[in-house]
């Protein structure tokens, strides 16, 4: 069909000016030499005046990174990293670290207005205003409406700067750069790190706990709720610099957080790593919603350049009747390899996946969630939407397994996949095994391509091709960007739209 | 206002020939009812009107005020007033039937650049369409077609067609699956919006509907051709003798 040509043409074309944050900044960075060697995090735990358990604790994982391999199981495929090309540590010079917002270069606070970040504390999310959908439906109430953002903005390997400190300290929340919480809160940071992502994890979580350079550290003490929604921007500015970011969050006993997280990098031929560790802790009663806009570089028309993102997200539902709930938009990165998993320890409690992954171009993204349930009572709830489109690949891989004690394990699962032209593919890969037989787990997947029928329902009313496809694309997705924050949930359309800018003819 | 002229079009696909030679001229203010067996290419017409892709002509030209329209894809013919009422409406899931007409009126008025509608102004139009043909705005807020019955999704139809104020109306069999009340509620909106500058084709297989909308013209079409032309009587003919007949003058 001539439909099918044509899209296979404009995918051909994909141009990489629509990535929209390519841009590079020149701002005078203090870098370790390239790369890996005892040395290196020796002069990594030195700059960030760490305590000596901290050096102690980065030098096991080191040692221990050397003796394990690669992994190759995931359905990703990409030349072998040289770990000696990679700097382990960029940081802007005139912030040797987190400061008020007033001492910041005004460069770097160029960059983060040109990503349209509020770092302002006045500000709103920028380029986000109500929509008028948002108005015909009537927002719903559990929806956080004050349309302030708390913002940790993480430039290379330092965080640069931290909004509303002080307001949420008022409320006796903590959240700073995890190397301030290493200074200012070491009990807190001994106790919970690598509690819930063990330095022995995985071979990048390993890497991670050995080279980590900065990430955000929240701490919502007993039976506070988190005034305000709190964000991190992740910015990867430097030329072949990996970021290796840690973060931590914490809730005690009926605290409540909301977290998200956005990232961004310059568009560059050569790959850049990026390994990151993130550890959730929910007390009794506890809920954590941690969101992602992902929107890493993704290489360009040919598949040169791009992110390689290996991520490594756990949630520890510690408490009884806890709740952690992720929820992904992923569209960037030329290779993504993320599981954001839960462990359902405490009784009753829960655990939710939501995600959306966008693949275009030459893009290779394998991820999923696990849910374990070790304890009664337990429930989970996995919903994703794979949308392919171009030469891409676009896998789910998911485990929900339940332990011999978890008594009336409850699981829902519902993959859902979308194929945009015949270049690209769609898998997915579920695990289930209950040792307890009172689990109930419940699959349901789907791999459909936009039909043609839709598309010129769509346009017959008026509505451009592209549109059209952003349209049914975000129909598709609703489920998922229903659980985001409002104030996002518009910027993750839009950004949805872009993604698949390019991908029908 | 339309000027079809020996069109021949083809499925691209496999290459069977549909259309065969079609000729019809509908004036500005004229409705005009088409009808003919299963199968004869009623649908694919109208397909073929607003631009699918699906199908390709092979010769001959669509004319619309005077201009081919051949070039133009489905979003363009539809912002320059051609309205296709589909026989078998496709269910859009996840867009709430609200957002999709805010985003199709506003695409329109884009093309003809015109401001975006006011939310106010959007709403009042909105529920008082929706009041004409007696939906309940609540349907509004589910996703386009989706689970709607067979009448609803043809009411949808003609609302999506009242609110885009369209030139020249295809309706294809909008009458089939209507109760009694609802056939009555659908004729009288399209009655409403007869005006001396618009114009109708209208796609059905029983004279019942053109009891309410009355045609000036009735055409039937049988294996890709417009085979005999008449007025509202040969409707009625039709009804009490088939098309046997007619089809055998033409052979
Ligand atoms: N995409 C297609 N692939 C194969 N055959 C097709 C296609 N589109 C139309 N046809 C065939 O073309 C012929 C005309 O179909 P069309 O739907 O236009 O008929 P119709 O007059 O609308 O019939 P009905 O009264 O049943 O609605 C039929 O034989 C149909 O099977
Ligand atoms: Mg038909």
């Amino acid at each position: 069909m001539p439909a099918v040509q044509e899209t296979i043409d404009r995918v051909r074309k994909i141009d990489v000016d629509q990535y929209k944050y390519g841009f590079q900044t020149e701002i005078a960075m203090d870098k370790a030499p390239k790369g890996l060697s005892e040395d290196i995090i020796r002069f990594i735990s030195a700059k960030k005046d760490e305590p000596s358990w901290m050096l102690e604790w980065r030098l096991e994982a080191y040692r221990r990174w050397l003796t394990l391999d690669e992994p190759t199981w995931a359905r990703v495929h990409y030349p072998k990293i040289d770990f000696q090309d990679i700097y382990f540590y960029a940081a802007p010079k005139s912030t040797p670290g987190p400061t008020s917002l007033s001492d910041v270069d005004p460069e770097l606070l160029k960059v983060y207005e040109k990503l349209g970040i509020p770092l302002r504390e006045q500000e709103i999310l920028a380029g986000v205003q109500k929509t008028d959908a948002s108005e015909l439906e009537e927002a719903s109430d559990n929806v956080y409406k004050s349309g302030r953002v708390a913002v940790d903005a993480v430039f290379d390997s330092v965080s640069v700067v931290t909004t509303f400190k002080k307001e949420l300290a008022q409320a006796g929340v903590i959240f700073c750069s995890i190397s301030e919480a290493i200074r200012e809160h070491p009990e807190l940071v001994k106790k919970y790190l690598g509690s819930v992502v063990p330095t022995s994890d995985n071979y990048y979580a390993t890497l991670n706990s050995a080279v980590f350079t900065d990430g955000s550290f929240v701490f919502v003490p007993k039976g506070v709720r988190c005034p305000m929604e709190l964000s991190t921007y992740f910015r990867m500015n430097e030329k072949n610099t990996g970021q290796f970011e840690r973060t931590l969050i914490i809730a005690e006993e009926g605290a409540y957080v909301s977290y998200l997280e956005g990232c961004t990098a310059p568009q560059r031929d050569e790959n850049q790593l990026h390994a990151a560790v993130v550890e959730l802790v929910a007390l009794d009663d506890a809920e954590i919603k941690y969101s992602t806009v992902q929107n890493w570089y993704p290489g360009d028309a040919e598949g040169k350049g791009g992110i390689y993102n290996f991520v490594t997200k756990r949630g520890d539902c510690r408490g009884d009747r806890s709740k952690i709930s992720w929820t992904q938009v992923e569209t960037g990165s030329a290779i993504t390899w993320k599981y954001p998993s839960c462990i359902l320890r405490g009784d009753d409690s829960s655990g939710e996946f939501y995600s959306i992954a966008v693949s275009n171009g030459y893009q290779q993204v394998d991820s999923g969630t696990k849910m374990i349930h070790l304890g009664k009572n337990t429930s989970s709830r996995i919903i994703s939407k794979g949308i392919a489109a171009g030469f891409s690949q676009n896998t789910y891989r998911g485990q929900v397994s339940a332990h011999r004690k978890a008594t009336n394990a409850r699981n829902f699962t519902n993959c859902d996949s979308l194929l945009i032209g015949d270049q690209c593919g769609a898998h997915t890969v579920p695990y289930m095994e209950a040792k307890n037989s009172t689990a109930q787990f419940e699959h349901e997947a789907t791999t459909s391509k936009i039909s043609e029928d839709q598309k010129f329902y769509v346009m017959q009313r008026g509505i451009p091709e592209e549109e059209a496809i952003a349209l049914i694309v975000n129909g598709f997705v609703k489920d998922v960007i229903q659980q985001l924050p409002m104030e996002f949930a518009v910027e993750a359309q839009k950004l949805i739209g872009i993604s698949l800018e390019g991908s029908v003819g | 206002m339309l000027e079809i002229k020996n069109l021949h079009a083809r499925i691209v696909d496999d290459g069977t020939e549909i259309i065969r030679g079609l000729n019809l001229t509908v004036k500005a203010g004229e409705v005009a009812a088409i009808m003919g067996p299963n199968g004869s290419g009623k649908s694919t017409l109208s397909y073929i009107l607003a631009g699918r892709e699906d199908y390709e002509v092979t010769e001959g030209d669509i004319l619309y005020n005077g201009q081919s329209i051949l070039g133009m894809d489905p979003a363009e013919r539809a912002t320059s007033g051609i309205f296709l009422a589909f026989q078998y409406p496709m269910e859009i899931p996840g867009v709430a039937t609200m957002e999709f007409l805010k985003v199709a009126m506003n695409e329109q008025r884009k093309a003809r650049g015109e401001e975006p509608l006011k939310i106010p102004e959007f709403l009042k139009r909105v529920k008082e369409a929706a009041a004409s043909l007696s939906m309940d705005m609540a349907m509004l807020k589910r996703p386009l077609n989706v689970g709607f019955s067979g009448g609803e999704k043809k009411r949808a139809e003609i609302l999506q067609m009242k609110l885009l104020e369209p030139k020249l109306c295809v309706l294809d069999e909008t009458d089939s699956g209507l109760d009694i009340d609802a056939l009555k509620i659908v004729s009288d909106g399209v009655n409403a919006l007869r005006a001396p500058d618009r114009a109708f084709l209208v796609i059905t297989h029983y004279q019942r509907l053109l009891e309410h909308i009355v045609p000036d013209t009735v055409h039937v079409l049988y294996k890709g051709q417009v085979i005999k032309s008449g007025d509202k009587s040969l409707a009625l003919d039709l009804e009490a003798n088939g098309y046997a007949g007619v089809i055998g003058e033409a052979a």
